[in-house]
C-alpha cells in the first residue's frame, strides 16, 4: 500500500526534480565566478532535460490517465504533461537564445537562470493545479519571478518602469482572481476544482445560486484575461514587452502563455463547464475586442517589440475562439475538438513567438538592440537563410499556408464554424487580414529594402541551429500537422 | 503500378526550386548564377516532360477524375492528399508547366541580381500552381491556392519596378481577403458534409438556397479577386506593371486562371442553385468587364497596363461563358483561358523584350520599331492579332464559342459581348501601330537590336501554340467535352 502511494506520488517527479535541482543550481552559482557562469547554464539545460525525460516517463507510466495527488491538490493528466513538455522546450530555447545577448550586456548572472527555473516551477504547479490554492500558489511563484526578471537590467529606467507596471497590474489581477475564487468557494464550499465542478452542476440549475456563481465567474474571467493578456485587460503587455530586455520579453511571451492556458482550461472547463453558456459569452466579447485592438494597434507600431506585443493580444483573442466554441446549447459533444484546436493554437503560437523574439536576439549585439522595424531592413541581402527563417515565422503568424500558423487558425475557425459561430469566424478572418498587413511589412523590409545595418552577427553555433530548427518547425508542422494535432486531441480527451 | 504523375508534376518543380535556391546562394557569384540557371531550366524541362503523359494517357471520353492519388494527410480533419485531373483541369497543368519553361528562358540574361532566389521562387510557384489544379481535397486546394501568394509576393517585391512594394502588398492583401472568406465557406461545407473536405462529396451535398447564396458570395470574393472581375480588378494593373516580365507572364497566363477555375470546380457544381439565381449578377459584372474595361484599355499609355486591362476584359469573357450554362459557353470560357494564357504571356514577353532594351514601357517613347526589329515586329503582329481575336489564331476560338453560347442565351448578351471585337481590335492594333509602325521615333529606337536566338525561340514556341490552337482546336476541346457535359448536368439539377 505504501509502495503504491509512493509510486503514485512519483507523478510529481518533474516538479520535485526541478525544485531540488534549481536549489542546487542556485547554490553552485553562488560559489562560481562570472567566467565560470557557463556551469550554471549547462546545469540548467541538464535539469530541463531531466525534467523532460521524467515527464515523458510519467506520461508513459500513467498512460495519460488522470490521477489526483497530495489530497486532491495536484492533478496529473495528459494535458498537463503536454503543456509541461512544451514549457521545457520554450525555457530551454529561451536560455539558448538569450545567452550571448545577456553576456554582451553583463546581465548573464545566476539570478537570471534561477529566476527562470523557479518561474518554470511556478508554471508547472499552475499547469497541474487541481485546487484553487495550488493554482494561485503556482501563479504567484511564476509571476514574482517574472517581475524580477523584467527588472533584471537595474540601470534601465524603462525596464524598471515596466517591472513596476507589471507588478502593480499583476497584483491587481491576482486580486481579482482570488476574489472570484473566494466567491466560488463561498458558493460551493470546496477549493478542489473537480469538486467545484460537481457543485456547479447542481447549483447552476437554481436561479439565485447561479447568479452568485456567475458573479464569481466574472472575476475569474477578468483575472484570467489579465494573465492571458486579452483586451480590455491588455494594457500591461505593450509596456512590459517594450521595457523588458529582449531576452526577458521572449520569456514573458512564451511559456507563461501555456500556463495561462492551462489555468483557463482548469478553471473554466474542468471547474465550470456547466456555466459554459455564461463564460463563453464573456470570452466572445474578449476575443473580438482583442483581435480588433491587437491587430489595429499593431499597425501603428514602429517598435518591433510593441508590434509583437499587440500581435500577441490579437493571437490570444483568436485562441479564445476555440475555447468559446466547445459547448453548443448545453451540448459538449464537440468540446474536445474545439479545446484541442485552442491547445494546438497555443503550442504553435509559442513556437512562433520564440522564433520572432529569437530573431531579434540573433540580430542584437553589444551596444545594439534590434528592436525597431527598420532594423530588419535588407536582411535578405546580408543573411538570406535567417531572412527565410523569419519569413516563415512571419507568414506563420499571419496564418498563410503551408506554415503551422495556418493550421492553428484552421483548427480554431473550424471549431467556431462547427459551433454555429459563423459570423464570429468571419469577423476573425477579416481582422486577421488586418494582421497580415504588419507581418507582411516585416517581410517587405527584409526582402525589398536595402540594408541599413551591417547585421554583424556573433551568435554561437547552438543558437544558429536552434533558431533554424525553430523556423523550420513552422514548415514541418505546416506540412505534417497531424502528429501534433493528434497529441492535442489526446491531451484534451484526458480532461473529460 | 504507374508513376504518380500528378505528384511528380507538383514536386519536381518544387524540389528543383529548392535546389536552385541552394546553388544560387552566393550573391554576386557569376558561376553560382550560371549554375542556378541551368538547374532551373533542367527542373522546368523535367517538370514539363512529366506532364506530357497526363495528356497522352488521358481517357478523353470519361468525365471521371483520372490519375488519382489519395493518401491520408491530416487525419484529425479528415484531410487527404487527394490529386486527380479531369478534362477541365488537365490542360492547365500542362499550360503551367509549359509557361514555366518560357519564363525561365525569358529571364536568362535579364535577371542578374539574386538569380537563385528568382528562379527558385518561380519553380516553387509552378509546382504549387499545378497543385491547385490537381487538388481534389478542398483543404489541399486552399493550401496550394494560398501558398502561391508567397513566391509571387516576393517576385513582385524584389525584382519589380519602382512602385513594386505598393503593388506587392496590394496584390497580397487583396487576394488574401478573398481567400479568407472562402476558408470560412469551406469550413461551413466541411461541417455540413459531416467532416469531409472532398470536393466530390460537396458536389452531392444538398443545401438550401439561402445557404447556397451566402456560400456563393464567400467563394465569389476569393475567385472574383483572382480572375479579376470588375470592380475588384484594381490590383491587377498595379501588379502587372510593377512585376518583372516573368512575373507578369505567370500572373497573366496562370494565376488569373485560378479564379476562373475555382468557379467551375467549386461555385458551379457545389452551389448550382445559387449560381443560377445569381447568374444575372455574374453576367452583368462580366459584361461590364468586357465593355467598360475594354474602353479603359483604349486610353492606357503604358503597354503593360494596357495588356493588363485587356486581360481583365478577356477574363470577362471567361466568366460570361461559365454563367450562361451551355456547352458552348463553358467550353469557350475554358478555351479562352488557355488561349489567353498563350497570348497574354506572349504579349508580356514582347513588352519585356522592348523593355530590356529601352527601359521604358510607355507607348509614347516608341515608334517605328519595325525599322530596326523586323522579326520582332512580325511576332508581335501575330500576338496582337490573336489578342484582338482574329480568326485562325487561338484568340478567335474562345471568343467565338462564348459569343455563340451567349447568342443562344439572349441576343443582347451576345451583342454587348461582341463589342469586344471592335474595342479589342482598336486598343491592340492602335498600340501596335503607335509602337511598331511609323518613322523611327528617336535615336534609342534607331539603335535597337532585333531578337536574339533565345528570345526568338521563346516567341516562336508561343506563336506556334497560338496558330495551332487557332487552326486546329480539337485536341484542346475534345478532352474537355465529357467533363463539361457532366458539369452542366450537375448545374441543371437543383440541390435543395
Amino acid at each position: 500500500m505504501d509502495r503504491t502511494v509512493f509510486l503514485n506520488h512519483l507523478q510529481a517527479l518533474p516538479e520535485m526534480l526541478l525544485l531540488a535541482g534549481t536549489c542546487a543550481v542556485m547554490l553552485v552559482d553562488v560559489y562560481s565566478k562570472d567566467e565560470r557562469r557557463r556551469v550554471t547554464y549547462y546545469a540548467a539545460h541538464a535539469l530541463l532535460l531531466l525534467c523532460f525525460v521524467s515527464t515523458l516517463f510519467v506520461l508513459r507510466e500513467s498512460e495519460g490517465q488522470r490521477s489526483l495527488l497530495f489530497h486532491g491538490l495536484f492533478v496529473s493528466d495528459a494535458l498537463g504533461h503536454v503543456l509541461k513538455l512544451m514549457s521545457y522546450v520554450a525555457v530551454a530555447a529561451a536560455l539558448v537564445y538569450s545567452r550571448q545577448y545577456l553576456q554582451d550586456r553583463a546581465l548573464f548572472r545566476g539570478e537570471f537562470v534561477t529566476l527562470l527555473l523557479f518561474s518554470l516551477l511556478g508554471m508547472m504547479v499552475m499547469i497541474s493545479a487541481a485546487s484553487f490554492l495550488t493554482l494561485f500558489l503556482g501563479l504567484e511563484l511564476m509571476s514574482l519571478c517574472l517581475y524580477a526578471l523584467v527588472a533584471l537590467n537595474r540601470d534601465s529606467a524603462l525596464a524598471t518602469e515596466a517591472a513596476m507596471k507589471y507588478f502593480v497590474l499583476g497584483a491587481l489581477s491576482s486580486g481579482l482572481l482570488l476574489y472570484g475564487m473566494s466567491m466560488i468557494y463561498g458558493a460551493t464550499g470546496t477549493l478542489n476544482i473537480y469538486e467545484v465542478a460537481g457543485h456547479v452542476a447542481r447549483l447552476s440549475t437554481s436561479g439565485s445560486d447561479r447568479t452568485f456563481l456567475v458573479f464569481g465567474l466574472v472575476f475569474l474571467v477578468a483575472g484570467l484575461a489579465f494573465k492571458v493578456g486579452v483586451a480590455p485587460f491588455h494594457m500591461w503587455i505593450p509596456d512590459v514587452y517594450h521595457g523588458a530586455p529582449i531576452a526577458v520579453t521572449l520569456i514573458v511571451g512564451s511559456a507563461p502563455k501555456l500556463a495561462a492556458f492551462a489555468m483557463a482550461v482548469r478553471l473554466l472547463v474542468n471547474g465550470m463547464l456547466d456555466l459554459a453558456q455564461d463564460w463563453q459569452q464573456m470570452l466572445a466579447l474578449l476575443a473580438v475586442l482583442s483581435m480588433a485592438i491587437g491587430n489595429i494597434a499593431a499597425i501603428a507600431q514602429s517598435n518591433l517589440k510593441r508590434m509583437l506585443a499587440y500581435s500577441t493580444i490579437a493571437h490570444m483573442g483568436f485562441m479564445l475562439l476555440g475555447l468559446l466554441s466547445g459547448v453548443v446549447e448545453g451540448n459538449a459533444l464537440n468540446a474536445p475538438e474545439a479545446y484541442s484546436g485552442a491547445l494546438f493554437y497555443m503550442l504553435v503560437y509559442v513556437l512562433m513567438s520564440l522564433g520572432a523574439f529569437g530573431m531579434m536576439l540573433f540580430l542584437s549585439r553589444a551596444g545594439f538592440e534590434c528592436e525597431n522595424l527598420d532594423d530588419m531592413k535588407g536582411l535578405n541581402r546580408t543573411h538570406p537563410w535567417y531572412a527565410f527563417i523569419m519569413l516563415l515565422v512571419m507568414f506563420s503568424l499571419a496564418g498563410i499556408p503551408p506554415t503551422a500558423g495556418f493550421y492553428a487558425k484552421l483548427s480554431v475557425l473550424s471549431a467556431a464554424v462547427n459551433a454555429g459561430q459563423v459570423w464570429l469566424a468571419v469577423t476573425a478572418v477579416v481582422l486577421s487580414l488586418v494582421g497580415a498587413f504588419y507581418y507582411l511589412r516585416i517581410v517587405k523590409l527584409m526582402y525589398f529594402d536595402e540594408p541599413k545595418e551591417s547585421h554583424a552577427v556573433n551568435a554561437r553555433g547552438s543558437f544558429r541551429v536552434a533558431l533554424s530548427a525553430n523556423g523550420l518547425a513552422m514548415l514541418v508542422f505546416g506540412l505534417l500537422p497531424q502528429p501534433l494535432m493528434a497529441l492535442c486531441l489526446v491531451a484534451i480527451h484526458g480532461l473529460f | 503500378m504507374s508513376l504518380p504523375l500528378l505528384s511528380l508534376s507538383i514536386w519536381v518543380p518544387i524540389v528543383a526550386g529548392l535546389a536552385v535556391l541552394a546553388t544560387g546562394r552566393n550573391e554576386g557569384n557569376a558561376r553560382g548564377a550560371a549554375a542556378a540557371r541551368w538547374v532551373a531550366i533542367a527542373g522546368a524541362l523535367v517538370g514539363f516532360l512529366v506532364t506530357i503523359p497526363l495528356y497522352t494517357g488521358f481517357a478523353a471520353h470519361s468525365a471521371e477524375f483520372q490519375f488519382e492519388e489519395k493518401l491520408v494527410w491530416i487525419a484529425r480533419f479528415n484531410i487527404h492528399y487527394h490529386l486527380g485531373v479531369d478534362g477541365i483541369s488537365l490542360l492547365f497543368v500542362l499550360l503551367n508547366s509549359f509557361v514555366t519553361i518560357l519564363v525561365v528562358i525569358a529571364g536568362w540574361s535579364v535577371i542578374d541580381s539574386r538569380v537563385g532566389q528568382y528562379y527558385g521562387a518561380f519553380l516553387i510557384m509552378s509546382g504549387l500552381l499545378n497543385g491547385v489544379f490537381a487538388a481534389l481535397d478542398a483543404a489541399l486546394f486552399y493550401v496550394f491556392f494560398e501558398a502561391t501568394l508567397i513566391p509571387m509576393f516576393i517576385i513582385i517585391g524584389v525584382w519589380g519596378g519602382p512602385n513594386r512594394v505598393y503593388a506587392a502588398v496590394k496584390f497580397f492583401l487583396y487576394t488574401l481577403f478573398g481567400s479568407l472568406l472562402m476558408l470560412v465557406a469551406m469550413l461551413y461545407l466541411y461541417n455540413k458534409s459531416g467532416g469531409s473536405f472532398a470536393i466530390t462529396d460537396w458536389h452531392k451535398l444538398p443545401l438550401a438556397l439561402d445557404v447556397q447564396t451566402l456560400l456563393f458570395f464567400g467563394f465569389l470574393f476569393a475567385f472574383a479577386v483572382k480572375v479579376p472581375m470588375w470592380p475588384v480588378h484594381t490590383w491587377l494593373p498595379d501588379a502587372h506593371t510593377e512585376a518583372p516580365t516573368g512575373g507578369s507572364v505567370v500572373l497573366a497566363a496562370i494565376l488569373l486562371k485560378l479564379g476562373a477555375y475555382g468557379f467551375v470546380r467549386f461555385s458551379l457544381p457545389i452551389l448550382p442553385d445559387a449560381s443560377r439565381e445569381l447568374a444575372w449578377l455574374m453576367i452583368g459584372l462580366s459584361l461590364v468587364a468586357i465593355a467598360y474595361i475594354g474602353l479603359v484599355t483604349l486610353v492606357q499609355t503604358d503597354m503593360k497596363r494596357l495588356i493588363a486591362y485587356s486581360s481583365v476584359s478577356h477574363m470577362g469573357f471567361v466568366t460570361l461563358g461559365f454563367f450562361i450554362f451551355n456547352a458552348y459557353g463553358v467550353e469557350g470560357g475554358l478555351v479562352q483561358m488557355i488561349s489567353h494564357g498563350f497570348v497574354s504571356a506572349a504579349l508580356f514577353l514582347c513588352v519585356g523584350v522592348m523593355y530590356d532594351r529601352m527601359h521604358t514601357r510607355m507607348i509614347g517613347d516608341y515608334g517605328g520599331v519595325v525599322n530596326t526589329m523586323p522579326k520582332f515586329a512580325s511576332f508581335m503582329m501575330l500576338f496582337a492579332m490573336a489578342n484582338a481575336g482574329l480568326p485562325a489564331t487561338s484568340g478567335f476560338v474562345g471568343e467565338f464559342m462564348v459569343i455563340m453560347g451567349a447568342m443562344k442565351a439572349h441576343f443582347w448578351l451576345a451583342f454587348v459581348a461582341a463589342t469586344t471585337l471592335i474595342t479589342g481590335a482598336a486598343y491592340t492594333l492602335w498600340m501596335y501601330k503607335r509602337v511598331i509602325f511609323g518613322a523611327v521615333a528617336n535615336a534609342h529606337v534607331g539603335a535597337l537590336k532585333d531578337l536574339n536566338p533565345r528570345e526568338f525561340a521563346v516567341l516562336a514556341a508561343l506563336a506556334a501554340a497560338v496558330l495551332f490552337m487557332g487552326v486546329y482546336p480539337l485536341p484542346f476541346t475534345e478532352v474537355m467535352h465529357a467533363s463539361v457535359n457532366e458539369l452542366l448536368k450537375h448545374v441543371a439539377t437543383a440541390k435543395h
